[in-house]
């Protein structure tokens, strides 16, 4: 058994960041860290640093003005890492798919692992994604 | 040759880095689970600790472009290194009653290297965050570094005749009762649980680390295998200071028969104070901490040794 991938599968550290959503998924990822859920169970905890991170939540349509620091960020966290797109913005463009400023969905930009779409994601969603993201590593 | 050979794996396996890694890791566990008890939480499984570390050995090591790439890399294992000294140093003393004359000391000076280790790396690390994180670690050293000498100094000054061997200490203890009996070891004994909370950067200590303002201060740049080595040296800390304080406070680790369950008895009622504390504390400031250390703290470390001078 490969130890390394064990512990991937068992301790994911979150980092969320914020590509000009908003707010309102980002609110749900807090529910998930609330007792109710409590996402620890899974070993998943939200870190304050890219180079600590093994998941890159992004929510947000990723505005023009973004899209340097969106790639900056996904270029930081160490390898091996995935990304996951939060709410209908990330996955789509949602609402403002025809804004001025609109500059393509995540997965334009970085490699996207699992998409959770709602506007905004119920917690359960986030966490099912998660679990359905994990069988497939 | 035989018994070099028998040092060096005491270091390495047991009781030195490998044990006190393991052991340390469950306390991480059993932490990271009082908290959740206390959050109304379910908190992680068991194995919790141990899956992160091994994660962050299988993970990428990223050095910053403005870091100088030796002290960056290097630091974290200082730290661990003299850690795993300790735990071996006390673990000996306590099994064999091998010590050497002012082992004490040397305990004390090695317990501030994973200190000057975090400096040391947070400053090469080249990030605005960390440096802010190694000043503050660097005032918290010199805050709580005081009191702490007093107060073990309590405890060497109530041992008759006074001495500065581990196992002098604990063969007093033996012939005449736990030094926690005594009205100037309690105060100095509380004074060390305050001291531990800090040396181990936890709230109301926390501030080199500061989650929510520093980001995790000194180690934000570390990541991969580096990143694991810090966290086993806080594991190892965790689990070595409740024993150094064992050792000189409350009888030693006795292991044998009954001894073994009240040993462990006295190592939880440890470690549940130090998570209650860490629960249940807001983050002081840095000018705080420094004045708490150095006023009321010092203090009463001062009040237990002139009450141990007096025969208390």
């Amino acid at each position: 058994m490969d130890l390394t991938k064990w512990g991937f599968k068992k301790s994911l550290w979150v980092f969320h960041l914020n590509a000009g959503a908003c707010n309102n998924c980002d609110i749900e990822v807090l529910d998930c860290l609330c007792p109710k859920f409590d996402i620890e169970r899974f070993g998943m905890k939200l870190v304050g640093s890219l180079k600590h991170a093994d998941v890159l939540l992004v929510s947000g349509s990723v505005p023009r003005k973004v899209v340097p620091d969106l790639i900056e960020a996904y270029e930081q966290v160490p390898q091996p890492a995935v990304v996951i797109a939060i709410g209908a913005c990330a996955c789509t463009g949602g609402i403002f798919k025809d804004g001025y400023n609109f500059a393509g969905p995540v997965d334009k930009h970085v490699p996207v692992a699992a998409y959770v779409p709602g506007c905004p994601p119920r917690p359960e969603a986030i966490i099912g994604a998660v679990v359905k993201l994990l069988g497939t590593l | 040759m035989a018994s070099t050979l028998r040092l060096v794996l005491s270091f390495l396996i047991f009781p030195g880095l490998l044990f006190t890694a393991v052991i340390g890791l469950v306390t991480q566990w059993i932490d990271r689970k009082v908290s959740a008890l206390v959050q109304w939480r379910v908190g992680p499984p068991w194995y919790q600790p141990f899956a992160d570390v091994l994660k962050l050995m299988g993970k990428e090591i990223v050095i910053p472009a403005g870091a100088r790439r030796a002290g960056f890399l290097i630091a974290p294992m200082a730290g661990f290194a003299a850690i795993g000294v300790v735990s071996t140093m006390l673990w000996l003393t306590n099994m064999h009653g091998t010590g050497f004359v002012g082992d004490l000391i040397g305990v004390i000076y090695l317990l501030t290297i994973p200190s000057l280790g975090i400096i040391l790396g947070a400053s090469a690390s080249s990030n605005p965050l960390s440096s802010v994180g190694a000043s503050r670690e660097m005032k918290l050293v010199l805050a709580y570094e005081l009191p702490f000498v007093i107060a073990i100094f309590t405890a060497v000054t109530k041992v008759s005749p006074m001495t500065l061997r581990l196992d002098g200490i604990l063969e007093y203890q033996a012939a005449n009762g736990v030094l926690l009996g005594n009205a100037s070891c309690i105060l100095a004994f509380i004074v060390c649980i305050l001291v531990v909370q800090a040396k181990l950067t936890y709230p109301p200590f926390d501030i080199p680390e500061a989650d929510t303002e520093l980001m995790e201060g000194t180690h934000i740049e570390y990541s991969g295998a580096a990143l694991a080595v810090i966290k086993l040296q806080q594991a190892m800390m965790l689990f070595t200071l409740p024993i150094f304080l064992i050792t000189v406070f409350w009888g030693g680790l006795v292991l044998s028969g009954w001894g073994i369950l009240y040993t462990i008895v006295k190592y939880v009622i440890i470690i549940v104070i130090i998570v209650l504390i860490k629960n249940t504390t807001p983050r002081v400031r840095i000018d705080q901490a420094v004045r708490f250390f150095w006023g009321p703290v010092t203090v009463i470390a001062v009040v237990g040794m002139i009450l141990a001078i007096l025969g208390f």
